[in-house]
This record gives structure tokens, C-alpha cells and sequence, in this order.
């Protein structure tokens, strides 16, 4: 029987000829990454293990991203147990306050994934990288120590869903409505212990950033990774930025799926999770009226320079609502330089708007824009549950940069048609 | 390895924010974690768990962030195992690696309710429902996965030799 896209790449670090779902099988990884939450963890499980080297420190990125730069005292200790481990095992890939980003935008933007590739990261958005053909997806702590002290990951072969992409966005449409729609229609664990893969004509009329925020959440339907095929824009991206030498590999056509889907990206709309999970998607004729009090655009799912892009070109000349905090989080340094050079961040500083240095903060209630009791936030984040960003008598609307933008703007939920209706 | 407690039960899609708030991540530490272990949902839970005691849950327990705070924070809490109609994949391998037993078994998600008295036996994946006076079959691990539980967790079983399936 034939193999997808996954399936390849685990059989190819496997050292097998072949592999079928459910198999269980040990693999070599290209790349591990950890970060300042789940650094920590595997860095004290690595020690008590009583392992001594890593196996490559070309291979270990260790990103302080989540509580950086440190909000508190516990947290500058988790940094500093990172930083001391990436010195004495001399890691290459440490990146620290002033030249970090948020992990899932930084890796593919300085090359250090491509496709054919075979990353784990102890962090569940890993699985981003799936935009660049590559299989990746998160694990824990644990996991991390053993990769880092082996080079090697136990998994067990997913079967997989295959969505077949065709049409082109609306305007205002980007890939996180798309996986948005996707979620809503799989539910959160639809596609649990599986992989998500994507092909067909229409991935052409989608950006690598679409691209990105979509695999990045396959995680929110339960998915062990998402996938794209590879194609011009997947080479497009890593040309200049993959210095080393990549494989590709498509799926087999008598490759098995579970189920396969049909996406028309024409006739997706502006769409939004409400509270308390990321299934819960509503389009703009059923958002209703939803007074807010924050906008946080930015996260490992929304923070790349088109998303800055989209927010800057609906704020332009316009100003935040009154009693409503907006939070732009550009992914990366190089991100931010870009927005800044391009006059983003000014526009978005004459709208209202606050600008923070990369962090994951808010999107996990860590810090930078954590929500009280009763207060609403629109979110190009990725998770929406109890208490995710603050009081657990909070709320979180998961949307696009065009939607949380259009809702900065007007000081409830609004979807950018809605804006221009309104403007006229 | 035979267990016996008392039940805590949740429902569909237990994450790992309610399990272990991010606000609480600033810190590794075992019992520092478990004194808020479930604390979005259930404010009750860590004041009143003992050693021994078993979550039951419906499906997609540990659904979220790849946290392992989420499944030390419960094993340190005192909780035996936890037993769910179905796990989010990395809670479930984190489980395994760190060694906190748990049981994938629908009909035990369905059936348990809260406080009911149960006993397990991991070998056989039977439980047994004291108070109702049932008994469900769970899910059996496969070898390569019972070989990690037996080494007490992943890193044990790399330093013995005991993940190379090939």
C-alpha cells in the first residue's frame, strides 16, 4: 500500500523501506527545540539521567520565548538554567532577549527547518513547520531530554486526513479562517492521533504565512502534525534561507486516508472561535453584538509581517475605540525591523495601538495583556479555553489580524466588511 | 500493579490550562505545581485529593499545550491514574514518559461517576467499580509502550536498552 506525505518522512529517518499506520517506530530527528517553559523540565531530566552530552549541538534550538524577556523572578531562573545549559554544551542555536523570536516564527525564518525534514519541539505549535512539507510536531520534556541526549524519538504512524484545497480567498479572508473553518467543522479532537494533509490546486493561491498559521494549528483538532504538499511558494520561501540540501516527498495516489475533505476556499468567511473552545467558530452573520476590551494580534499562529501588514492597512487614518487596549506583538526581531521599516508600526502607533518586543505572553496568560474578570479579548492567538489568558471569567474570541483589526477599530467583535459598511 | 481510590470526574476536552494554569509555569517543581493542579475547573480538587484517588474523564483529556507540568502536576497530587474515554496525544505520551499510568476505556468514561469507589490492575487493564458493582475492560498497551511503564518512564528505559524496537 502506498504512503503519504507523513508516513514518507518517518519511514525515510526510520531507516525503513516502508511504514503503515500504527507502526511503532524509532526515528532520527533533524532538529529539537525547547523553550523556556519546557527547557527547564528536560535540562533537569537530561542532568538526572545522568547524560552528559547532547548529540548534535547544531540540532538544538533553545528559544526563551514564553515568559521573556523574564516577567518575574521564577522566570528569569528558568532563562538562566537554559542559557547556562546552551553554554556548556555549547548549543548553536540559543537565541536570547534582543535576537529571539517566538519559536515557531523564528525556526523557519532563519532556515533551521525545510521540508523532508523531521522536527520535534516540546511545544505543541510545533507542528507549523508542516507548511514547509516538513513533518513536525510537539512533544513534552521528557521526550526533549531523550531527543537531545540521542538524536532519536519514539513515535507511533498516524493515519491521516487529506483536504483537498481548491479556489481562491475572498478578500480579508487568510488561512486562519481557513483552519478555523476546519476545526469547526472537524471538532477538537477530530482529527486526534492523526495527520492532517493538505494538496490540491488551491495551495498555490495560498501565502506561507496562510500556510504556517494553518499547520500551526492542526494541534487545535487534536492532528499529531499538518502537512503541505511542497510546491513553488514552499521552494520560493527556503530559497536564501536553507542553506543545506532538502528532499521532498509526496504522497503515493493509493496512499490510504481516513477521510478526505474537500476545501473551496472561495466560499470561506471571516471566521471566529468563541469561547471556551477553538470548535466553536461563528461567521460574521452570527457574531452578534460583543462589546470588547482588548485586541492582542501577534502568537506563533499570527505574528508573521503580513498579519502586521493586514492590521497597519485597516487602522490606517483610523483610531482604536475608546476602552479598548490593542496589543501588537511582531513574531521575530527581523519581523519587527520589517514593520518598522515599512511604516507599520507607525501607522499602528497613530491608531493606538501598543507595540511589544516578540513574546509569547498574553496568548498563555503569562504576561503583557493578561485579562480580568468579565473582560473580553479578540485574539489572533490559537486557544481559547478557561483561563487561557487570564481570569477564568474571561473571554477569548480567536480570529484573523483583518477581524481583530476591524474589531480594535469599532470596540466589538466586527469582521472587516462590516468596517466598511460602517465607514460609509 | 494494583490500585485503589476514590473518583474525580470531568468531562469532554480536559486542557492542560485548566490542569496546570500557565500562570503557575514559572516554576517546575513538582508539589509546587500540584497545590493548583486542576484549579480552572475544579478549585476543590487539590485540597481534597489522596493519594490513590483516579480522574475520570470523557474524551480528549490533556488536550493543549505540550506541558508536562499537566501530567506531573496530577501524579504528584496524589493521583493514581487517570482513565479517559480518549487522550490528546502529547498529554498521553507524556504520561507514559514520565510514568503516570493512565487507561484509555469509553465504557469506564461513561459509567464511573464522581466518588464512586474503583480498583485497576494495570496488567490486566481491568476496572473494577466498587461502589456500582461493574467491571470494564480497558485498552491493553502495546509491549513497546508497557516496556517504557515497566523502566518508570522514557529516560529509564533508554539507559537500560529498552526502546530499541527495530
Amino acid at each position: 500500500m502506498g504512503m503519504t506525505m507523513t508516513q514518507k518522512i518517518l519511514a525515510d529517518h526510520a531507516g525503513l523501506p516502508s511504514v503503515i499506520a500504527g507502526q511503532l517506530i524509532n526515528a532520527k530527528v533533524d532538529f529539537v527545540l525547547g523553550n523556556d517553559i519546557t527547557g527547564p523540565v528536560a535540562i533537569q531530566e537530561f542532568n538526572r539521567s545522568g547524560f552528559t552530552e547532547v548529540f548534535d549541538p547544531q540540532r538544538i534550538a533553545l528559544v526563551m520565548d514564553h515568559f521573556a524577556p523574564n516577567k518575574d523572578i521564577k522566570a528569569a531562573e528558568q532563562c538562566k538554567m537554559c542559557r547556562d545549559f546552551a553554554g556548556l554544551k555549547n548549543l548553536q542555536h540559543f537565541y536570547d532577549v534582543g535576537e529571539m523570536g517566538i519559536e515557531h516564527a523564528l525556526l523557519p525564518e532563519k532556515g533551521l527547518v525545510a521540508s523532508g525534514e523531521l522536527i520535534i519541539g516540546a511545544d505543541s505549535h510545533t507542528c507549523t513547520y508542516g507548511a514547509l512539507g516538513a513533518f513536525s510536531t510537539g512533544v513534552g520534556s521528557t521526550d526533549l531530554a531523550a531527543a537531545m541526549a540521542t538524536g532519536k524519538v519514539w513515535f507511533k504512524v498516524p493515519p491521516a486526513i487529506k483536504f483537498v484545497i481548491t479556489g481562491k480567498l475572498q478578500p480579508d479572508v487568510s488561512g486562519k479562517d481557513v483552519i478555523l473553518h476546519i476545526i469547526g467543522m472537524l471538532g477538537v479532537d477530530g482529527a486526534l492521533y492523526q495527520s492532517m494533509e493538505f494538496c490540491g490546486s488551491g495551495l498555490a493561491n495560498l501565502t506561507m504565512d496562510d500556510r504556517l498559521a494553518m499547520a500551526n494549528m492542526a494541534i487545535e483538532a487534536g492532528a499529531k502534525n499538518g502537512i503541505f504538499e511542497v510546491d513553488d511558494v514552499t521552494r520560493e520561501y527556503m530559497k536564501g534561507r536553507v542553506q543545506r540540501e532538502y528532499k521532498v516527498f509526496y504522497a503515493d495516489d493509493d496512499a490510504a486516508y481516513s477521510r478526505v475533505i474537500p476545501i473551496d476556499l472561495s466560499g470561506i468567511e471571516p471566521t471566529v472561535a468563541f469561547p471556551h473552545l477553538p470548535e466553536n467558530v461563528r461567521t460574521p452573520k452570527d457574531f452578534g453584538d460583543i462589546p470588547i476590551d482588548q485586541v492582542v494580534i501577534g502568537s506563533c499562529t499570527n505574528g508573521r509581517l503580513s498579519d502586521i501588514r493586514i492590521a497597519a492597512e485597516i487602522m490606517k487614518g483610523r483610531k482604536v475605540a475608546k476602552g479598548v487596549r490593542v496589543i501588537i506583538i511582531p513574531a521575530t526581531q527581523a519581523i519587527y525591523k520589517e514593520a518598522m521599516q515599512l511604516g507599520y508600526l507607525e501607522t499602528l502607533l497613530d491608531a493606538g495601538c501598543a507595540i511589544s518586543t516578540p513574546t509569547c505572553g498574553p496568548c498563555l496568560g503569562g504576561h503583557m495583556g493578561i485579562l480580568a474578570q468579565g473582560e473580553r479579548c479578540v485574539a489572533t492567538t490559537n486557544r481559547n479555553f478557561v483561563g487561557r489568558m487570564g481570569h477564568t471569567q474571561s473571554e477569548i474570541y480567536l480570529a484573523s489580524p483583518a477581524v481583530a483589526a476591524a474589531s480594535a477599530i469599532t470596540g466589538k467583535l466586527t469582521a472587516p466588511g462590516q468596517l466598511k459598511e460602517v465607514s460609509i | 500493579m494494583i490500585v485503589r481510590g476514590k473518583v474525580f470526574k470531568y468531562g469532554d476536552n480536559v486542557d492542560t490550562d485548566v490542569i496546570i494554569p500557565a500562570r503557575y509555569l514559572n516554576t517546575s517543581d513538582p508539589q509546587a505545581l500540584a497545590r493548583h493542579c486542576m484549579e480552572d475547573i475544579d478549585p476543590a480538587f487539590a485540597g481534597s485529593v489522596q493519594p490513590g484517588d483516579v480522574i475520570v474523564a470523557r474524551s480528549n483529556f490533556g488536550c493543549g499545550s505540550s506541558r508536562e507540568h499537566a501530567p506531573i502536576a496530577i501524579k504528584a497530587s496524589g493521583i493514581a491514574c487517570v482513565i479517559a474515554a480518549s487522550f490528546a496525544r502529547i498529554f498521553y505520551r507524556n504520561s507514559i514518559n514520565i510514568g503516570l499510568a493512565i487507561l484509555e476505556c469509553p465504557e469506564a468514561a461513561e459509567k464511573i461517576e464522581a466518588g464512586d469507589q474503583i480498583a485497576l490492575d494495570f496488567d490486566s487493564g481491568v476496572i473494577q467499580n466498587i461502589t456500582k458493582n461493574e467491571q470494564y475492560q480497558a485498552q491493553p498497551f502495546p509491549p513497546f509502550i508497557k516496556n517504557i511503564i515497566r523502566h518508570n518512564g522514557l529516560l529509564n528505559a533508554i539507559k537500560n536498552g529498552g526502546t530499541n524496537n527495530e
